[in-house]
């Protein structure tokens, strides 16, 4: 298959400007600035590019809710928090093609009006954002960002924003309280950020992923970006699979391609002869698989919602038979539970309350009422909060419980 | 007291214009402060709410909610190890107790000697190269413990 987001990734020095360019870097903008801005939206919305992030939001349609002559100034957010564990594909993007990304923050801007743009690095990141900021300084050298570029008549500053710890600052929102220089608490929501997001002014937020996508579109044309993936999924996607494999990794497939292909071919199986117990599809919070569910989905939004659960992120977590999912289940829960930003009550109690009853669990403390419990903790916690932060823990417990309860009622029964 | 060196001074200046608000230039301001001295105290703090016309209480209020701000100074090499998912399913909690062992110091201390502090932290999106820690800016992944030795030895 063709690559479209890695095909540099390994060839020397892919980073450098000369290099991209060498391998057609920045070959979309001559098209792009011959096309005005309203069918540059329209070509992705045709192309049907979803969000990478998470929630596969569709792009097109997301960029064509900046109102039209606001008077305000608009901004291109781009959120390389990359902070759902499981995840690391934004990393590999900035750190081995990160003028794929300046290339496609510039298409972005133009489409939507912005003349500013921020990307958001989690603060851990600091050599992919040594990456990126060299980029950036050599498309400035080079007049490809700045006044005037490419004599089109478009103007764009492009500028990173450091985060400094903070899962939540991953949620679009908290990313942007984040840039204004305070916690990270998410907003409620509406209004939505293409109304009043940075600053009180029209923001669009998008995944690096996202972002990353868009030059091929530009430089293709939609039949060809929808030559491979599904109908409603088309395209590629970077899927990152990590946990009890022969060969973790980034792997850039289409979409609809299928999730047992990804593990037993590409990532050539479970690691030491051990048997595949579950899959975490999407990242962390997306609700679990079990070996039968790997048998047939597919990885594309459709197929893993017929399957109970989410594409999410693209982060592929696989535990093998001897997991223990209590103690999966506990691991994420204490994730949850250090991330909750506190503003809501059920998500900042109910993440610690199920935290420590996992824990207790796990010692052999384990009570016959614990289920039900952390049952109705999940129930009290979902759809109830600012932010989805909260559903996020909610749908492991329900998902783990319900696919694995002979090992959750072992531990809530100790005795027995 | 704190102060700016002039270099960071002249950084912090070029900063501000990034943005159209002086408040966003925070996150950014106090990274200067660690670079500068390691750590952010109260003093440099009072510094930057002067800097950018913010109450004191709101600059205390970011520092407290960032991981990444210390408000004590941290080992010359300070280690997180990454303790969620992914990277315990391949061992990280073995990876902590060995470093436990090897600095005799428990989570969230330094050695007597100040050259190193050792911290658990949650996911660093290296999840396909676990176990993992994080020496300063810098990644370690795929550990075992005799990589893990082996990177003790030359930090020493
Ligand atoms: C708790 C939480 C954490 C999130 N973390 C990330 C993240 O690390 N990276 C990301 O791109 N989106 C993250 N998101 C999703 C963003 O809120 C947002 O939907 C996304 O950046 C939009 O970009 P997209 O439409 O291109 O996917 C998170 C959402 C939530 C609720
Ligand atoms: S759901 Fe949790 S993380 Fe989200 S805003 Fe509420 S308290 Fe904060
Ligand atoms: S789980 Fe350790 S880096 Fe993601």
């Amino acid at each position: 298959m063709e690559q479209r987001l890695t095909k540099n990734f390994k060839v020397k020095d892919s980073h450098r400007l000369e290099v991209s360019r060498a391998q057609g870097g920045y070959q979309s903008l001559a098209k792009l600035f011959q096309m005005k801005p309203e069918e540059v939206i329209n070509q992705v919305k045709e192309a049907g590019l979803r969000g990478r992030g998470g929630a596969g939001f569709a792009a097109g349609l997301k960029w064509s809710f900046i109102p039209k002559n606001s008077g305000k100034p608009v901004y291109l957010t781009v959120n390389a928090d990359e902070s759902e564990p499981g995840t690391f594909k934004d990393r590999y993007i900035l750190e081995l093609d990160p003028h794929l990304l300046i290339e496609g923050i510039i298409a972005a801007c133009y489409a939507i009006g912005a003349h500013v743009s921020y990307v958001y690095i989690r603060g851990e990141f600091y050599f992919p954002m040594q990456r990126l900021q060299a980029a950036i300084e050599e498309a400035y050298q080079a007049g490809l960002l700045g006044k005037n570029i490419l004599n089109s008549g478009f103007d764009l500053e492009v500028y990173i924003h450091r985060g400094a710890g903070a899962y939540i600052c991953g949620e679009e929102t908290a990313l942007l309280e984040s840039i204004e220089g305070k916690r990270g608490h998410p907003r409620l929501k509406p209004p939505y950020p293409a109304i009043v997001g940075l600053f009180g002014c029209p923001t669009i937020i998008n995944n690096v992923e996202t972002i990353a996508s868009v030059p091929y579109i530009i430089q293709n044309g939609v039949q060809a970006y929808r030559a491979v993936g599904t109908q409603k999924s088309p395209g590629t996607k970077l899927f990152c699979v990590s946990g009890h494999v022969v060969r973790p990794g980034n792997y850039e497939r289409p979409l609809g391609y299928p999730l047992k292909n990804l593990i037993f071919e590409d990532c050539g199986g479970i690691r030491g002869g051990k048997k595949l117990k579950a899959v975490i599809p999407g990242g962390s919070s997306t609700p679990i698989l079990d070996a039968n569910d790997v048998e047939t989905v597919l990885l594309d939004y459709e197929s893993m919602e017929a399957h109970g659960s989410m594409l999410g992120s693209g982060g592929v977590i696989v535990l093998d038979d001897t997991t223990n999912m209590v103690d999966a289940l506990g691991n994420l829960a204490r994730f949850y539970a250090h991330e909750s930003c506190g503003q809501c009550s059920p998500c900042r109690e109910g993440t610690g309350w199920a935290a420590k009853i996992l824990d207790r669990m796990l010692s052999g403390e384990g009570r016959p009422k614990d289920l039900e419990l952390l049952r109705s903790i999940a129930d009290n916690m979902a759809g109830k909060t600012i932010c989805v932060l909260a559903d996020s823990l909610s749908m492991p417990i329900w998902s783990y419980m319900k696919k694995f309860r002979g090992e959750f009622e072992a531990y809530a029964n100790p005795n027995h | 007291m704190f102060e700016f060196t002039s270099e960071n001074l002249a950084e912090f200046q070029k900063i501000l214009q990034r943005y159209s608000i002086k408040r966003a230039a925070l996150l950014p301001a106090l990274w200067l402060v660690q670079k500068q001295t390691g750590f952010i105290s109260r003093e440099a703090m009072l510094y930057v709410a002067g800097l950018l016309d913010v109450a004191p209480a709101k600059v205390y209020e970011v520092v407290t909610f960032y991981t990444m701000f210390h408000q004590k100074p941290v080992g010359e090499y300070h280690i997180q190890v990454c303790r969620t998912l992914s990277c315990q399913l391949l061992g990280s909690p073995s990876i902590t107790e060995h470093l436990k062992k090897r600095l005799g110091i428990g989570l969230g201390e330094i050695t007597t000697d100040g050259r190193f502090s050792l911290v658990e932290v949650e996911c660093l999106g290296s999840c396909g190269t676990g176990p993992m820690f994080q020496v300063n800016d810098e990644y370690h992944e795929n550990l075992t413990i005799e990589k893990v030795d082996k990177i003790l030895e030359e930090l020493k």
